[in-house]
């Protein structure tokens, strides 16, 4: 199967990311699964009127575009021109360029959240009026129209996430190589089960401080970073607490909170990234399918029996009360 | 004779895009322009928002010198803040900078430069079977090799940093994970790893030997490991006479800590060493497609120009230091820093084979820096020391990226970003003409570069651009 991969209004990290697909490497995976790169930005020999070439034989049917990436959010300005992203050497917008290969590939595959939904490319005042593919945050319809299918007949695939995990990408991409991947492995916003079916709670290494409602009180600190630090793990969609990244981490084990960066209009959470808003001295937005009464009164009971050594590790850098182990009994 | 127009692009195995228009008389490239085609706004998307957003948006600028951003927001933000990090989280983000920028430069020698090399314009060169075999893109066994070596090391992002690219570890007051004796033991055992690819591979040598070569003599007698293979190449292909530079070198002095820079800061010319004075640092508009005046970054503002006027032709503003352009880089840093070697290519034409030689040095003379750091890491102290953020202030964050000088300029005011002016080390290299009619240093390096008949895309001009690492999402932001 051959794959065109187009880099558009993003910072290319998922490539980079791809780049730490690990055991085996990106190239050897899709090497394994018949996949042929037709051109990659970062990768492929080919560059200049060698690739202008290679657009217009896809254009024209002439070379099967089976799988078409997208790496980047699609810029739809100034005024619906395009122009603050010409693909070089063409003299056309990128957005008329993905519209017309959309038209014409069998499946299209938004990688990394600003392809899928607009991501960081649109945060602020969306300086160039960018968008996702399919989606313009959470809303249907994007560079390409609500009721887009492409040839094969799934909707643009949204691996989403910045940057995306490199074994995201390469799973999907294996899995439409076999065939294997259908609208049924898709969720609401079309990123693919295998990971959006878990939450980056899930595995966290901080649960137990979570359990307590133990919460950490400055970046750094052990303890559980919903209450004060911004984290929304418990909402995000992912499996980074379960899968590692770059052999062995995730935002929640650098010491940092999860931004939901999976999720569309992540860019622009209303708050601070890395503090939690409050009302009334209690987080908004806690888990969103407990209700909130249950939470409380969990959250108040737990909080009244957390150990000592739960509630001081957590305002801590390192630990400072280590586990009892117990005696054996003589 | 006629002048002839190629536009060229799109232009790969840089980060981003890239567009350049060469006029051709006599097999010679007259005149270039280079165009930054890709406008985001980073810039104006920060304005009103919280300061320490700075540290989740501004990495997402690129995902190739993702850390370089995140350490220049947080030295910016805790300027502002006249605050100083933790000196162990100051040497975490030593190491934690310095991975990225030699993953970077891996990158660079093995996926993105050397690829041109197997190209059939090459056949029949004596060298031209073992540079198929070693380079083919997607296929040559140095590329899976530096892929390889390259995931691994960013291990110690992972163990340090959460992930790569995008981390939200570095912060003003320090790192926001304090690592274990084990961490550090880890993180050594990675770094022991990656010096046993470099001296098997990249040099086939000590990489000590590599980085204690002082002459261009000596380094072009260097024959083992694939750093072997491009010196051949470069001495047949004339790659030391290609693409000269304007001969003056900018750095900020990289991986700042609290025993001085990894490598000096400074600005060096015909003339010698010069202090840097970052007040004259102004961002030229004319052949922008930018609204407003040239001023210094901390009152600049960020205006696209929606008609995209003449005589403007690039997203790119043009940064010039005392009214004058600037190289910045890997050699640059090198040259600034002292290294003989360095200064004495510094001396000559300073082309693509001195650009691409100071990335080699520079690899393993920071293979050498890390290691030193992470035997200086102490699990026992503080991390992160408190920092707090003034309702109103303002800040100057430089570091050096992979690519070359890399700062921040922002002003809080009432607790919000009221201004944010980034440039980037291409910004600095690919920047078009100033309202002298001055062309960027890349459009004055490809000056009389070599055009063969019928060549579209003219391999000269791939090596030229090429050697200077070109990170185009960066360079517009």
């Amino acid at each position: 199967m051959n794959v065109l991969w187009l880099q558009s209004a993003g910072c290319g990290g998922c490539t980079m990311s791809l780049l730490c697909a690990e055991d085996p490497n990106v190239l050897e995976a899709l090497d394994a699964y018949g996949l042929d790169l037709l051109w990659h930005p970062s990768l492929s020999l080919e560059t200049g009127a060698e690739v202008r070439r290679l657009l217009d034989r896809c254009l024209s049917g002439e070379v099967a575009l089976d799988i078409l990436c997208v790496e980047g959010a699609i810029a739809r300005g100034p005024r619906g021109t395009g122009r603050y992203q010409m693909l070089a050497g063409t003299g056309r917008a990128m957005l008329d360029w993905v519209r017309d290969l959309a038209d014409v590939a069998r499946h299209v595959v938004a990688v990394g959240s600003c392809a899928a939904f607009g991501g960081v490319t649109s945060a602020g005042e969306n300086p160039s009026d960018a968008v996702g593919l399919q989606f313009e945050g959470s809303h249907p319809g994007g560079a390409l129209p609500q009721g887009f299918r492409a040839g094969g007949g799934l909707p643009v695939i949204n691996v989403a996430g910045c940057p995306t995990h490199p074994g995201w990408v390469v799973e999907a991409l294996l899995m439409l190589a076999d065939g294997s991947l259908a609208s049924r492995d898709l969720d609401s916003f079309a990123r693919p089960r295998f990971y959006a079916d878990t939450l980056v709670h899930h595995g966290c290494s901080r649960n137990e401080y979570y359990e307590y409602k133990a919460s950490a009180e400055r970046l750094s600190d052990l303890g559980c970073m919903m209450e004060n630090l911004g984290c929304v793990g418990t909402q995000a969609v992912g499996d980074c607490n379960i899968r590692p990244w770059n052999g062995g981490g995730s935002c929640t084990r650098g010491g940092y909170p999860c931004i939901n960066c999976t999720a569309p209009d992540f860019e622009e959470p209303n708050h601070a990234f890395t503090e939690t808003p409050k009302f009334a001295g209690i987080p908004v937005g806690l888990p969103s399918d407990m209700p909130k009464a249950w939470f409380m009164a969990l959250a108040s009971l737990s909080k009244a029996a957390t150990p000592v050594r739960i509630s001081t590790n957590a305002t801590a850098d390192r630990i400072k009360i280590p586990p009892r182990s117990r005696k054996p009994r003589s | 004779m006629t002048d002839e127009t190629l536009l060229v692009g799109p232009f790969n195995r840089v980060e981003g895009d890239l567009e350049i228009r060469l006029t051709v008389s006599g097999g010679q490239v007259q005149t270039a322009q280079v165009n930054s085609p890709l406008f985001r706004g980073f810039e104006r998307m920060l304005l009103g928002k919280s300061p320490t957003d700075a540290l989740t948006l501004t990495p997402r600028i690129c995902g190739i010198c993702s850390i370089s951003q995140s350490a220049a927001a947080a030295r910016a933000l805790c300027a502002a803040a006249s605050g100083q990090p933790a000196p162990q989280g100051a040497l975490v983000t030593q190491l934690l900078h310095a991975v990225e920028n030699v993953a970077d430069h891996l990158t660079h020698f093995n996926l993105f430069f050397m690829p041109d090399f197997t190209r059939p314009i090459y056949a029949g060169q004596p060298w031209h079977d073992e540079a198929v075999a070693r380079f083919t893109a997607m296929k040559g066994s140095a590329i899976h090799a530096a892929v390889d070596a390259r995931s691994k090391l960013l291990h110690i992002t992972g163990l340090l940093a959460g992930k790569w690219p995008h981390t939200l570890a570095i912060q003003p007051g320090g790192v926001t994970r304090a690592p274990s004796p084990r961490d550090r033991v880890r993180i050594d055992l990675t770094l022991r790893e990656f010096r046993r690819y470099l001296e098997q591979t990249l040099f086939g040598a000590p990489l000590e030997a590599f980085a204690d070569l002082s002459t261009p003599d000596r380094l072009m007698a260097w024959e083992t490991g694939d750093a072997g293979l491009f010196l051949r190449i470069a001495a047949v292909t004339g790659l030391a006479d290609l693409g000269a530079g304007c001969g003056r070198f900018l750095s900020f002095g990289a991986y700042p800590g609290p025993e001085g820079c990894g490598f000096a800061r400074g600005l060096w010319t015909a003339d010698g060493l010069q202090g840097l004075d970052t007040d004259t640092i102004v961002e030229d508009l004319s052949h922008a497609w930018m609204l407003g005046d040239a001023v210094h970054p901390n009152r600049g503002d960020t205006i696209p120009d929606e008609d995209m006027q003449a005589p403007a032709y690039s997203w790119c503003k043009a940064p010039r230091l005392g009214g004058q352009i600037v190289e910045t880089g890997a050699l640059a840093r090198q040259v600034v820093d002292g290294h003989p070697l360095a200064r004495a290519l510094a001396a000559g034409k300073a082309g693509v084979l001195a650009r691409v030689a100071g990335r080699l040095l520079e690899i393993a003379r920071t293979q050498i820096l890390m290691e030193r750091w992470v035997a200086a890491i102490d699990p026992a102290q503080p991390f992160m020391a408190p920092v707090t953020l003034p309702r109103s202030g303002a800040g100057e964050g430089l570091v050096e990226a992979a690519r070359g000088a890399l700062g921040h300029w922002l002003s809080i005011r009432d607790g919000r970003i009221d201004r944010y002016q980034i440039i980037a080390p291409t910004t600095w290299n690919f920047s078009p003409r100033d309202s002298a009619g001055t062309p960027g240093p890349v459009e004055a390096a490809l000056e009389g570069a070599p055009v063969l008949p019928g060549e579209e895309t003219p391999i000269a001009v791939q090596h030229i651009v090429r050697s200077f690492d070109p990170c185009m999402v960066c360079t517009v932001h």
